[in-house]
């Protein structure tokens, strides 16, 4: 009974890859990299430089290849496990679930690397039972009650961007589990113009929210690089955020009011209040939850109209050391743009990779010219170099004069600007960043990212250590060809800021190439905890990151978390085991 | 890297290592000119930021490591931080280095004339060069020598020249810098001085400890220090000094770089230089005050041989895997890192056992030549037939490599031949039986002699890491008076412990040592294990009487120690009026007969044994008046652990008359010397 409002999923998504399925990158019958489908700026172009970068980076060759299963085999999927008493009063109540492997396939997984990769080989491990749709709060309400009632496992679903093993299954579960997905409830309710808030539905998906707003002249500002497909009330879930936080803040700074259905039942605050001093906030019991303690079912968020103006910008820094000396400056004079990011050398070439073929002999001139410029003329060590990306927002004024003043900055750390181009680039670089890692895994190259915050003081010796350390690893568990190891500084912040890393390496003759990157991932997130960096900046903890937790949070801590998902779940109804 | 590379083996028989190059031979073929004016490009580390010496004065004066102290010191003293901060930079300007090429060169072509006079061969493991080499490029480096000898560390920086690798800098005592133009040739060679004792000066602390971190940090140059503190007077090991250690280690503790390697160098002379002036200032003739004109002096040694050198560069030691398991690097995560901390417990007992180790490290590739197995054999007393004396050597040599020394043995060359040319290289210390002075008093002869003791004792003392475990076990086994193996282990761990100043026993590795002890003396038919017993073999005797007699001196001079300060106790007694009494004690010992070992006449084996017994809580320091610290001595404690260590020596033994002991008598017969 799988109902016409959520199937267009398996018909544009990919079922083992990130994204739409008319969106991947290959490399054509001349061996060259093309981006196909129509929905992205890249689409449709010709990539010349991507293939020498792959092949050079990771010494791959596109003779290797090592294809998914193309169609998910049905069988492989494991009968559910029905409570039928449940069902029936399921059907009694009149909301739409289902039973079809391939609707519980695709709400078993994340997109961890392991997870896909399995997927690729076309192993399915425990999914849920069953897949239901309530269509408002009152049918998550009612569903909540049932499973309380029949004692089943629910485990809220949104857009299913987790990177934290979060929606994995517990293998230890013998209930029937129930994925309670909430992409039905995306309505915005209302909109009130004389607060800026909006009251939206928690399974609305990022990129209809801002363009339902855009369409009353408004936004939310709230950009995570997963916004096309993540949700609201994932977002609530996991405290993320978005690249423009600088304006328009992280999740915790644009939720006004949360109405989440619990085991014990529904938690919201009475009024709209912007502050309260009312003991510990309870909202912050809710963020971060990773959905162990209820379903978030409908959201207040701020909303500001939409900007007049925006403008991309780019800055080469001699060295790395000097951006980020320049992003510290920029966060500590208050004057950081709607987002500013640096990437590492490493980054910069990959960039560099994703150029599209440039149609006019004038272009690639002028590029040559740029070059020269900056290598020769300006003597920066192309193997040293690195690039801040920036995005201006706000009236047009306003926005010229603060990029002079960026600049400025920068040119007192030796950047020099770089053009707009570059910089959109490099956003663009972070919306198809997932698609490549399918790319790569293609041909034996398997990649996964990771983040961590860190004070200011420790920006370079996190990124120094743990990219070291990703390759140290790698060399110590027997990988054939250096790995890709690369980070850039996505976020500022007064005391410290967002670092996201990038590993990647060709896993040709390693017997168990998921447990190897397991190792080296774990390694690494040990490495960045012995740097003083934290155990997540916004991906979350999920089943991933748990056993760090006591260490992070303390054992008090983790008692007082623990003592609330009791008290609001007693009998561990929202049993995906995150976070404890 | 590894961190295995510094445990011990199980089988050191099985203990792999580099073959010699001698780098004399091109010298001796090719112009030194030539050489001193080479090209020299050395490979740097990867993350190098180019600096030169003076960059670095001002990163240092401009850390927020230094400004915080002087802050702090400023607000303490009521200074105006201008002042302190003036302090600080007259400070550096004091200690630090002013490396340059140019008098590099010129030691270059001085030493290699010097060089080519005094030794044979200058040998260096090539392999070793080459993994320092690539250390050097991957990570911060720190060289940890041996230091027996001035020649140390211009022989490294020369070794490091002529393998074009990047020079060093060398932190050295401030007494150099009282050799006026010496000092500043030194300095300008990489040399950079520190002040012997600086105890609470904070910003000296601040500025120094910044000033060799910030080397290290940048890759400026390969950090160089001695881990003993000091030359070695006896060629025994010292106990580690941890202050620059820890500086070393804390970059990588804080996550400031990836990773340090410390790379023990074992530098091995077949003579040395400073033998005879060593064995004076053991027995209190005040060392000379080094300068430059001393040192043209002793320009005398020029006209002698003292045999070969060997440099042996061993693994590079990971300090990351070191502090793997054993350090919580997120201990430094709450408190800003530029603030001074004493370090935490775990990290101070983590420094410890790293310096032991790579102490151990450096001592396991130390060269052993056969004159150390001869004077250890010549030491036992008496005089010796030359054929017993070969014999003796002969199986000396197979015990020595049964316990992994590193023996460089000719094997080619027929024993005796070995034996006699390496008594020709020690003629000075190896006498014909009548060799008596006249017109001496006994007190001065008994002194001459005792020279030449303790020379010779200097010499078997290289071979002592590859003994000390064993003859630990060997006295044990002789004093428990049982067989029981928990009754041998509780005697072993006894002396160990009485003895830890004295040797290099990694703390807190009793078992280990034990362990290993067992394993070496079983492999060698010594002992047997049978269920819960240890026994001694038919043929152990020979092996076990040997090991004894190694630790005998020791023995009895903790013993003397023991009894000097019962009977010394009712008088107050300073620290510095110590070793002279305990000398003068001991000479009338010596003269009366009743003590064997003039050995014992040794002021370090005094010191140590004083510092043993500050550590077992027998004798304490009482700070009476400020300056005077006397010594106040737990009669009872003393008494029982004299008694103790009396337990050990056969009772049977008879003291041999003292003046036969005093001489190294090789009977010469029908071997031509």
């Amino acid at each position: 009974c799988v109902i016409c409002g959520n199937a267009w999923r398996h018909e544009v998504m990919k079922w083992n890859g990130w994204g739409y399925s008319d969106s991947r990158f290959l490399f054509n019958k001349k061996g060259q990299a093309e981006f196909t489908g129509k929905r992205y700026k890249l689409s449709g172009m010709i990539l010349p430089a991507l293939k020498d970068w792959f092949e050079g980076t990771f010494g791959a060759s596109l003779q290797h290849k090592s294809p998914a299963t193309p169609l998910l085999n049905t069988s492989a999927v494991q009968a559910p496990t029905l409570n039928q008493d449940f069902v029936e009063e399921l059907k009694s109540i009149g909301v739409p679930f289902s039973h079809e492997a391939e609707d519980r396939a695709f709400r078993g997984h994340g997109h961890c690397l392991h997870e896909i990769f399995a997927l690729r080989e076309g192993k399915i491990g425990r999914v849920p039972d069953m897949v239901v749709w309530p269509n408002c709060h009152n049918d998550v309400e009612k569903i909540v009650a049932l499973a309380c009632k029949h004692n089943v496992c629910l485990i809220p679903y949104g857009g299913g961007t987790s990177v934290s093993s979060a929606l994995e299954c517990p293998p230890e579960e013998t209930r029937s589990i129930v994925s309670l997905d909430t992409s039905q409830m995306n309505r915005i309710l209302w909109i009130d113009e004389k607060n800026l808030t909006a009251h939206v539905e928690a399974g609305i998906i990022g990129q209809d929210l801002e363009r339902l707003l855009n369409e009353s002249g408004y936004c939310t500002g709230h950009e995570p690089d997963s916004m096309e497909f993540s949700s609201l009330g994932g977002w609530v879930s996991t405290r993320a955020s978005g690249m423009k936080k600088n304006i328009y803040g992280n999740i915790e700074d644009l939720v006004v009011h949360i109405k989440m259905v619990t085991p014990q039942g529904v938690i919201e605050k009475s009024c709209q209040g912007p502050r309260m001093s009312t003991g510990p906030d309870i909202h912050h019991f809710i963020l971060g939850s990773e959905g162990t303690l209820g379903v978030v079912t409908e959201v207040t968020m701020k909303i500001r109209p939409v900007p007049e103006y925006q403008k991309y910008g780019s800055v080469v820094f001699p060295n790395f050391e000097q951006g980020v000396a320049c992003l510290r400056e920029v966060a500590k004079q208050r004057c950081a743009p709607a987002s500013i990011r640096l990437m590492d050398n490493e980054q910069f070439m990959f960039g560099h990779a994703l150029k599209p073929q440039v149609s006019s002999i004038f272009t690639s001139f002028l590029d040559g010219l740029k070059k020269f410029y900056i290598t020769k003329f300006k003597g920066f060590d192309p193997s040293r170099l690195c690039v801040a990306t920036l995005l201006f927002e706000g009236n047009r004024e306003k926005v010229l004069q603060h990029e002079k003043q960026v600049y400025d900055i920068a040119a007192k750390f030796g950047g020099l600007a770089a053009g707009e181009d570059n910089g959109q680039r490099g956003y663009m670089l972070t919306f198809v960043i997932a698609y490549l890692r399918d790319l790569g895994m293609d041909y034996y190259v398997i990649a996964e990212s990771f983040e961590t915050s860190v004070p200011w003081d420790r920006v370079l010796d996190v990124c120094r250590n743990v990219k070291a350390r990703v390759v140290r690893e790698c060399k110590d568990k027997g990988v054939q060809f250096s790995p890709l190891s690369s980070c850039r500084v996505t976020q500022t912040y007064d005391a410290g800021a967002c670092v996201y890393f990038y590993f990647a390496f060709n896993y040709r003759g390693l017997s168990d190439p998921v447990h190897v990157y397991e190792q080296v991932e774990h390694a690494a997130r040990e490495e960045i905890l012995a740097n003083g960096g934290s155990l997540s900046h916004h991906h979350g903890v999920g089943k991933l990151r748990k056993e760090w937790m006591r260490e992070t949070v303390s054992e008090v801590g983790v008692g007082m978390l623990q003592s609330v998902k009791d008290y609001v779940d007693p009998k561990n109804i929202f049993g995906n085991r995150n976070l404890l | 890297m590894a961190s295995e590379a510094v445990c011990s083996h199980r089988d050191p028989m099985l203990k792999k290592r580099d073959d010699f190059e001698d780098i004399l031979e091109e010298r001796r073929n090719s112009s030194d000119l030539r050489y001193a004016l080479k090209c020299y490009t050395p490979v740097l580390y990867k993350q190098l930021t180019p600096c030169t010496a003076s960059d670095l004065k001002n990163m240092v004066l401009c850390s927020t490591q230094v400004h915080f102290v002087i802050a702090q010191v400023s607000k303490e003293t009521g200074a105006a931080p201008e002042e302190v901060q003036a302090e600080a930079s007259s400070i550096l300007e004091e200690m630090a280095h002013r490396l340059q090429l140019g008098p590099i060169r010129f030691f270059a072509f001085v030493l290699c004339k010097v060089f080519k006079t005094l030794f044979r061969s200058v040998c260096v493991n090539e392999e070793g060069i080459q993994r320092l080499q690539q250390s050097i490029h991957e990570h911060p480096v720190v060289l940890l020598p041996s230091h027996r000898s001035y020649m140390d560390f211009l022989l490294m920086s020369y070794i490091l020249y002529t393998y074009d690798l990047a020079l060093p800098v060398i932190a050295a005592g401030m007494d150099f810098m009282g050799m006026k133009i010496l000092g500043e040739m030194l300095r300008m060679s990489g040399a950079f001085f520190i002040r012997r004792s600086f105890g609470g000066d904070k910003l000296y602390w601040a500025v120094f400890s910044e000033y060799v971190r910030t080397m290290l940090k940048t890759g400026f140059a390969p950090v160089e220090f001695f881990l003993e503190g000091t030359r070695s007077r006896t060629s025994k090991s010292l106990t580690p000094k941890l202050g620059l250690l820890n500086i070393v280690m804390e970059p990588f503790l804080k996550g400031e770089v990836f990773d340090v390697a410390l790379v023990p160098v074992s530098i091995s002379y077949e003579r040395i230089l400073e033998e005879s002036l060593y064995a004076r200032e053991l027995l209190g003739v005040p060392k000379p005050k080094e300068s430059t004109s001393g040192l043209f002096k002793a320009r005398k040694v020029l006209s002698e041989n003292y045999g070969s050198i060997h440099v042996y560069f061993g693994q590079p030691v990971s300090v990351r895997s070191l502090a793997e398991g054993r350090v919580q690097r997120g201990q430094f995560n709450l408190i800003p890192r530029h603030i001074p901390r004493r370090p935490s417990e775990d990290v101070q007992g983590f420094v410890n056992d790293s310096a032991y180790q790579l102490l151990r490290a450096q001592e396991e590739n130390m060269v052993l030549k056969p004159w150390v197995l001869l004077s250890s054999l010549l030491l036992r007393g008496g005089g010796m037939m030359m054929e017993e004396l070969s014999e003796g050597a002969v199986w000396l040599r197979e015990l020595c490599r049964q316990y992994g020394a590193f023996l460089h043995w000719p094997d080619h060359v027929p024993p005796a031949e070995v034996v006699s040319s390496s008594l020709d290289l020690h003629r000075g210390l190896v006498t014909i039986s009548d060799g008596r002075g006249a017109g001496l008093t006994a007190e001065e002869e008994l002194l001459s002699q005792a020279v030449i003791i303790l020379s010779c004792a200097s010499y078997r003392n290289q071979a002592l890491h590859v003994f000390v475990r064993p003859a630990l076990l060997a006295t044990a086994l002789q004093a428990a008076g049982s067989a029981h193996k928990q009754d041998v282990f509780n005697t072993f761990n006894f002396l160990r412990n009485m003895f830890a100043n004295e040797f290099i026993l990694c703390p807190g590795a009793a078992v280990q040592d034990f362990e290993e002890a067992c394993f070496l003396l079983m492999k060698t038919g010594v002992v047997l294990m049978e269920q819960e017993e240890v026994l001694v073999t038919e043929n152990g005797h020979r092996t076990i009487t040997f090991l004894t007699s190694i630790l005998d001196p020791f023995l009895q001079g903790y013993q003397v120690v023991c009894r000097f300060l019962c009977e010394a106790s009712t008088e107050s007694l300073t620290e510095a009026q110590f070793v002279p009494a305990v000398r003068t004690f001991i000479v009338r010992l010596l003269l009366s007969g009743r003590l064997r070992y003039s050995e014992v006449l040794s002021s370090d084996l005094q010191k140590n044994a004083l510092a043993a017994l500050q550590r077992l809580g027998a004798v304490h320091k009482l700070k009476r008046c400020v300056c005077v610290p006397t010594l106040k001595v737990n009669t009872v404690m003393v008494n029982s652990l004299e008694d103790t260590l009396g337990k050990n020596r056969p009772e049977d033994e008879p003291l041999t008359n003292a003046n036969t002991c005093l001489f190294l008598c090789v009977q010469v017969e029908n071997f031509p010397l």
